[in-house]
């Protein structure tokens, strides 16, 4: 049943779009002036929006797309979806080790699987929908915003004069620059989600969070799946140790990688699409029905008339903000992929709604005070918050790492789900928290403890209190809190003795 | 194989591990071959390693001076005057070596990369023979020693980046791959900074460095590599008791002290044994680089064939190195009697003709109790050979204490006290 291409219903989808973009819309009549103006309303610009109006702001948030920007529309919450279909697809076909065999190859319709998904953005999209943003006061309208002075906006016509402003126009996938690859066609993750049939064949370029998420999970639900990755290892912002367990899952579960690769043309041979490769100047080719081009994302910042706001940017980097998140316009600030290194949803609305304390509230809040956890969503999940070890060790800090083996971890023993660990970075001589990393079937989860942790400032003998339920996978932190007391207090003893003799 | 372990039995091991050096070595070139089997190149490391194991024959008395002289003479000859050029067939460039070499011509085989830590083991067992081979009519092998090692740009190497890259091909230039953790690698940094010609910066073996990860590891502190053999093969050579760099005077350890935690680790890991992997247990382990089943994917089970297998986070596939035990007998003696000991006993297929193969696994059924790797390994011969030597009578790492280049690039790197 791979070509089937059953759809949501349509009002399903009509329910999506009247909350993201009513094709009724008509924007309101501009308000004198705003408190502050609010350019895409993506996960940033959402939260800052509904923070600000709380507060008692006059608030206008421009969207030139859907509500929701990539987060809900062509990210987190599709890809996530996804996954969880080819994590159920995948428990099924290893049923037999838990005792539940199944006679036949679990069959898979993969127009099912996106109906799913299209459901589900529908449900969530009610979290932030039009006419809930328009109950808090929020003016919205839809439209290209560009900035025609230094305090006030154009969409369309209308002009929208600000007090304060925030920029949260977010990322989109990087162009390639592969010779043919345009001409040949290809995919990104803000058009994978539109696809009617399984590919046979998925040729996977880049071996990001995004690009090993899906190339797991498409491989799962039964493509033959190829990640091509122009670097030694995956991800290549997590440690050594967690890509080198993801590599091996990527491989266990049937995808074929291609490390320290890079594809330098592409063509197109009839129904195929074909890629030319080279490693270590070994040229080869790889076949493939559909290519999905994963290789980073880079900030909206065209057409805003940034220089008439006095907004200084970076084509690369986005728009350049100190500390506090203001731009070289002292009442225009930015929030989320627009500026930040760290793209994540998080992250985005994090930083959005420190921009508007700072912006609305005269707050000073520092985006480099904030710490804030990430996760890549394959199986096993790779979580991390905080300094990692090589940071810690370009910044001249002593660190150690107190480790715990999922397959010490009695829970996940129990669940199957053993591989990975939890490793949980100290300042050495201290019980200081610096950082965690996470490599478990639901790291997402476990690393939430680790930023509670970290945020309230709970060092490793506190935690190492701490009672956990039992069986539990989070009890993989409570041992390596435990591991550090046991250190720490063999070192005391040994302090003691050498006191005593 | 006998159940009394006792001194006469190690020796004979080590003498077995020897002779493969010598059993497989061309007789025009001096080149060692990677493998016992058919048709196998030359590995580079492995010229290494006979060439520091010379003396210890020596000194053993299976081979005459005069014979171990002529013998690394024709070696450092063949070096010598090989070809070095960026061409792609060439046997070296730039004073490197390619990891793999034609035994009869000395040529690159298998478009190989220009392998930086086979060079640097190559070299170090170029220095053992300059160091060693002290007497009047032997000049010239302290000649040819000292050009080959000043003739390795170090600094060429580091490619205007700070740390070093695995390797280079003249079709695409530097490989991506980069030294990045503790390993293996001490020994090519130390090489590299010792040069008096093209020394690293001194700012290579900080970026390394930087890299290191310090961890509390299945209950103990340890500088984390997870396959054996990289906490042991620049001990091959360099005796790091008492001696520390700035990592570890703040971790108050050393090197030698590291591997041994290294071993308790693989020890605590086998005896935990968390995927149910048959034999595992306290005196049966030693998961290192080596070969392997092949690469096959069961519903259960997947194994892999030649790779770098490690402790704790894997790969494992239930495969050991039946050599790894022997080879820390300079750390843990008492472990390495005590596991090559019971492997002898339910396993003695790993050791035949008194060799141990490359690899072994129980875990997947074969004619051999297991799935057992064809032939031997001239790597795994080396290191066997030297370490028995190194338990024994320290050989090697006296004669290597005396290499002045070994000193400086040791001091360069921040290296301190002992014998230092």
């Amino acid at each position: 049943m791979q070509n089937a291409t059953s759809r949501a219903k349509p009002d399903e989808e009509q329910t999506f779009l009247s909350r993201v973009r009513p094709e009724d819309w008509e924007n309101p009549e501009p308000r004198s002036g705003y408190d502050f103006a609010i350019v895409g309303a993506g996960p940033a610009g959402l939260a800052a929006a509904e923070s600000a109006a709380r507060l008692g702001f006059s608030v206008v948030l421009i969207e030139r797309n859907r509500l929701g920007g990539n987060s809900l529309n062509v990210g987190s919450v599709p890809s996530k979806a996804i996954i969880r279909s080819a994590r159920v697809y995948g428990t099924m076909r290893d049923a037999e080790e838990f005792g539940a065999p199944v006679a036949n190859e679990p069959a898979l319709e993969f127009g099912k699987v996106m109906a799913r998904m299209r459901r589900i953005r529908m449900r969530i999209s009610e979290h932030h929908s039009v006419h809930g943003l328009a109950e808090l006061g929020i003016d919205i309208f839809f439209g290209s915003a560009r900035f025609d002075s230094t305090d006030a906006l154009l969409v369309g016509d209308t002009r929208l004069h600000f007090k304060k402003a925030l920029i949260a126009t977010g990322a989109r996938p990087r162009a390639p620059d592969i010779s043919g690859l345009d001409e040949t066609g290809y995919r990104t993750s803000a058009t994978i989600f539109e696809l009617t049939a399984l590919p046979k064949r998925l040729a996977v370029i880049g071996g990001g969070p995004l690009g090993c998420e899906l190339a797991q999970a498409f491989c799962r639900l039964g493509s033959h799946v190829t990640i091509v990755q122009n670097d030694a290892k995956f991800l290549p912002r997590e440690e050594r140790d967690a890509a080198e367990i993801l590599s091996r899952s990527l491989a266990r579960d049937g995808v074929e990688i291609r490390l320290n690769t890079t594809v330098v043309g592409a063509r197109r041979d009839g129904g195929a699409k074909t890629l030319h490769i080279v490693n270590s100047g070994n040229e080869s080719e790889i076949q493939a029905d559909e290519v999905l081009l994963s290789i980073g994302r880079v900030p909206n910042v065209e057409e805003l008339g940034l220089e008439s706001a006095g907004v200084d940017f970076d084509t690369d980097q986005g728009i350049r903000v100190d500390d506090f998140l203001c731009s070289t316009n002292p009442n225009v600030y930015a929030a989320g992929d627009v500026c930040l290194e760290l793209r994540f949803t998080n992250a985005a609305q994090s930083s959005a709604c420190m921009a508007v304390q700072n912006a609305l509230m005269k707050m000073q809040q520092r985006k480099s005070g904030a710490t804030v956890p990430w996760c890549t969503y394959c199986d096993p999940e790779i979580a991390h918050i905080g300094l990692h070890v090589w940071e810690a060790r370009q910044q001249s800090i002593p660190i150690k790492s107190f480790t715990v083996m999922m397959h010490d971890v009695d829970r996940s023993i129990t669940d199957g789900q053993n591989t990975g660990f939890v490793k949980i970075h100290t300042a050495e001589g201290s019980d200081r928290i610096l950082g965690a990393t996470i490599v478990a079937s639901r790291a997402s989860e476990l690393i939430n403890e680790m930023a509670v942790v970290m945020n309230a400032g709970i060092g490793m003998k506190a935690l190492a209190a701490v009672v956990h339920t039992y069986p539990a996978q989070s009890e993989a932190i409570m041992l390596a809190a435990q591991a550090y007391k046991r250190f720490d207090e063999a070192a005391e003893m040994e302090v003691r003795r050498a006191g005593s003799e | 194989m006998a159940r009394v372990w006792d001194e006469a039995l190690l020796v004979r091991l080590q003498r077995a591990a020897f002779s493969y050096l010598s059993e497989y070595a061309n007789d025009d070139t001096g080149l060692v071959a990677d493998t016992s089997r058919q048709g196998s190149p030359c590995s580079i490391a492995v010229v290494g390693f006979a060439l520091s194991c010379y003396p210890v024959a020596v000194r053993n008395g299976w081979l005459s001076r005069a014979d171990a002289a002529a013998r690394t003479l024709k070696i450092l000859r063949f070096f010598s005057q090989s070809t070095q050029s960026d061409a792609s067939d060439a046997t070296g460039y730039k004073g490197f070596y390619y990891h793999f070499l034609d035994m009869r011509t000395g040529r690159r085989v298998w478009r190989c990369e220009l392998s930086l830590i086979d060079t640097a083991l190559l070299i170090a067992g170029v220095l053992v023979a300059g160091c060693y081979f002290d007497a009047a009519g032997e000049g010239e092998i302290r000649e040819l020693a000292d050009a080959l090692y000043r003739r390795v740009d170090w600094r060429w190497a580091q490619n205007g980046a700070r740390g070093l890259s695995q390797g280079w091909k003249p079709e695409s230039g530097f490989l991506h791959y980069r030294w990045e953790g503790y390993n293996e690698a001490a020994l090519l940094y130390v090489l590299g900074l010792g040069s008096p010609t093209f020394p690293l910066t001194p700012v290579a073996y900080r970026t390394w460095q930087l890299t290191y990860q310090w961890e509390n590891l299945l209950g103990r502190d340890v500088l984390y590599s997870g396959p054996l053999f990289t906490h042991l093969f620049s001990h091959a050579w360099i005796d790091f008791r008492g001696i520390r760099d700035a990592f570890m005077r703040e971790k108050g350890s050393d090197y030698f002290e590291n591997t041994k935690s290294a071993i308790a680790i693989h020890r605590e890991y086998g005896e935990r044994n968390p995927y149910g992997f048959k034999a595992y247990s306290r005196d049966f382990w030693g998961v290192t680089a080596g070969d392997g089943p092949m690469p096959l994917h069961r519903r259960d089970r997947r194994f892999f064939g030649y790779m770098s297998r490690g402790v704790p986070y894997g790969p494992d596939d239930g495969t050991i190195a039946p050599w790894a035990m022997l080879a820390t007998l300079p750390f843990a003696p008492e472990a390495a009697v005590a596991g090559t000991r019971r492997l002898l006993e339910i396993y003695p297929q790993v050791c035949r003709q008194d060799r141990f193969s490359s690899g072994f696994n129980p875990t997947l059924r074969g004619n051999a109790g297991g799935w057992l790797s064809e032939g031997w390994y001239g790597l795994d011969q080396g290191l066997v050979a030297m370490m028995i030597e190194n338990h024994r009578t320290g050989l090697i790492w006296e004669i290597v204490r005396h290499c002045s280049y070994v000193r400086d690039g040791l001091k360069r790197a921040g290296f301190e006290g002992g014998w230092l």
